[in-house]
């Protein structure tokens, strides 16, 4: 009875992604006359999945035509399968630039993203478990610097980087990324939510030294809220676009979605390059969104502590 | 000064029974505890530095930079190449800024943009938050991934993709369209916004639905039983008893979209490359990127720069004002 109205598909990725019950909430007894209204519900509930989800879906089958196909056939059919054919002329395009792209991708965002994050949680930590002088002034500029978005601070960094000839470095977009006074201000939160000072003065009696105290004691301690920064500053690094299309010339530099950009741009002169920017798209974002998926309990907090801010 | 004798190590009284017999050597000795206050302030400046040395490099330095550069005006002496001397012009830039059509209208591009998409983003967010909440659904977990996983995609690529699907001859959609006969040019001069707003839409309906749906979560479940005791029905209590009680998320993530919406670059850059009408200055952030490396007018596009931070920040300090009012209440 309850399945009836979500189709076979849906209720079979339902299935096969979760491996906790539905929901935590008790099921309550329902009077057959909702039946309809449950069936629109459910309805409007699939519509919308097929909004999100029909990108995604049709970039899965455009990754498999050749150019041909991509405008003969029909965009919801499959032409001749070409996915690898593909998969192996966007590696080899360029010399292999595709991969070297992933590579600084993975450099700018997770490399990036990790540093940035032991940063901010240092940081953070300190401001929650020291007391020093004029601690309430530098908090400020913490606050200061949540005010104002990496956006709109993109082209004084650009200008700034190019007076000291830093334009068209990795560190001219590795730099700016490892700043997330937002990523600051969580930690601070955190480390008052997840590390009692009592444990601190404990670990201080067994006479471990400050450092050590941090890494071994708190930094454990602090784990969900460190991974709820890492991931924030993974998403703003991940669609980091802007300053990054600002800072960067050379293309060996490029992340992936400026590659990708740069490729989709070609297009208009050499239309034989639409397949490999579709199937790179799709293999830019494959890895997210396995990420995403793998990772999920993390997204949730980190939603939250968001909403809560 | 006087706090951090609160917190150097004089443990917890309430701790000293149970203490090791090693415990009363060390906090006794006024030496000791102050060796162990240096080492606190010395691990303090060594957890901080970093951040606040990068926090100088890559945020004050460069707005200070803008600002001294916003005061300058680059003229070309005519001769070509290299041939630009630097001449001071106060606040010129900024007047010159304030007073560019283009700057103008690219701030209302946004209000326009704001005025669409937001009732159609926080209502679609919502109801769907709302669906999910409510008895009937089914597959619940389902949903919430399915709707969620726009926003694993990068902006950019998302952008990209839609702009293929906006594209006639690859897109299944202009396909749909056309079997219906129905006209509409997503690349329309009037079409356009709507193909920016759908990219959005797209990004941060499912985004939004998971933390109206956290919300929701969140109400006591003995508030609704109540609710159902005294004769309302679903759709009343999702209306009278469920939004009110998420109404602070509800205003925090209008405000948090604001400040997302001028800084607005991605999809309407992408869009742009075809519907060419937009313009290449179409919202704030485009209209810089226009102005420095097309225009090369540094000092107009620092000048830029500042007032949309200085937007952006007051925005951002209202979002937050409000944001720990409601905290506190």
């Amino acid at each position: 009875m309850s399945t009836q109205t979500a189709p076979p598909a849906a209720a079979a990725a339902a299935a096969s992604l979760t491996t906790a019950p539905a929901s935590g909430k008790a099921r309550r007894p329902r009077r057959p006359r909702q039946f309809t209204s449950k069936a629109v519900v459910n309805a409007i509930l699939i519509v919308f999945a097929l909004y999100t989800l029909m990108p995604l879906t049709w970039l899965v089958i455009a990754s498999t035509k050749n150019y041909r196909d991509l405008f003969a056939t029909n965009p919801f059919s499959l032409g001749d399968f070409n996915f690898l054919n593909n998969l192996s002329e966007l590696f080899a395009y360029n010399d292999g630039i595709y991969l070297r792209w992933l590579g600084n991708s993975v450099l700018y965002t997770v490399i990036g993203s990790l540093l940035s994050t032991i940063i901010s949680v240092a940081c953070g930590y300190a401001f929650d478990k020291y007391e020093f002088r004029g601690k309430d002034t530098l908090f400020g500029f913490v606050l200061i610097g949540l005010l104002v978005p990496s956006t709109v601070t993109a082209l004084p960094l650009y200008l700034l980087a190019s007076e000291v000839g830093m334009v068209n470095t990795y560190w001219a977009v590795l730099i700016p990324s490892l700043v997330n006074p937002f990523g600051v201000y969580l930690a601070r939160v955190f480390s008052e939510g997840y590390v009692p000072g009592e444990v601190l003065e404990a670990s201080r009696m067994d006479g471990a030294g400050e450092l050590r105290t941090f890494v071994s004691v708190s930094l454990p301690m602090l784990a969900p809220g460190f991974m709820t920064i890492f991931l924030f500053s993974f998403t703003a690094s991940w669609n980091n676009f802007y300053s990054a299309l600002m800072m960067l010339n050379d293309e060996e530099l490029y992340p992936a979605n400026l590659g990708l950009y740069a490729l989709m741009k070609s297009v208009y002169q050499h239309p034989e390059l639409y397949p490999l920017v579709i199937i790179g798209s799709l293999v830019a974002v494959v890895p997210l969104i396995i990420a995403f998926l793998s990772l999920q309990r993390f997204w949730r907090s980190g939603l939250t502590a968001g909403a809560v801010k | 000064m006087a706090a951090s004798s609160v917190k150097s190590p004089a443990p917890p009284s309430g701790s000293a029974a149970k203490a090791e017999p090693a415990k009363p050597l060390k906090p006794v000795k006024p030496a000791a505890a102050k060796s162990a206050r240096r080492n606190q302030r010395g691990a303090a400046a060594l957890f901080m530095i970093p951040f606040f040395v990068l926090f100088a490099v890559a945020t004050i330095a460069p707005i200070v930079y803008a600002g001294y550069m916003s005061l300058y005006t680059e003229k070309s002496s005519g001769l070509g190449f290299g041939g630009t001397e630097r001449s001071f012009t106060g606040l010129g830039n900024f007047a010159e800024a304030l007073g560019d059509p283009a700057f103008q209208r690219s701030f209302g591009h946004i209000a326009v943009y704001c005025l669409i998409y937001i009732p159609v983003m926080i209502g679609a967010a919502l109801a769907l938050a709302l669906l999910v909440d409510s008895a009937l659904a089914r597959a619940k977990r389902f949903f919430q991934i399915a709707y969620y996983m726009p926003h694993a995609v990068p902006g950019l690529v998302a952008s990209m993709v839609w702009l293929y699907l906006y594209t006639p001859g690859i897109s299944p959609i202009v396909d749909v369209i056309e079997n219906l006969g129905l006209g509409w040019n997503f690349f329309g001069q009037d079409e356009a916004l709507y193909s920016i707003i759908n990219v959005s839409a797209w990004q941060w309906i499912g985004y939004n639905m998971i933390i109206f749906y956290a919300g929701l979560q969140a109400i006591p479940r003995e508030t609704l039983e109540a609710a159902t005791v005294d004769g309302a029905g679903a759709m009343r209590t999702a209306l009278q008893v469920k939004i009110p009680m998420i109404r602070s998320t509800v205003v925090l993530t209008l405000l948090f979209t604001c400040v997302g919406a001028i800084q607005l670059f991605d999809a309407p850059k992408l869009v742009q490359l075809r519907a060419t009408e937009l313009g290449v200055d179409w919202s704030p952030t485009m209209y810089i990127y226009n102005v420095a490396f097309d225009g090369h007018d540094y000092g107009l596009a620092a000048a830029a720069s500042l007032l949309l931070a200085l937007i952006a920040g007051v925005l951002s300090f209202v979002v937050t004002k409000i944001g720990n009012r409601w905290k506190e209440s």
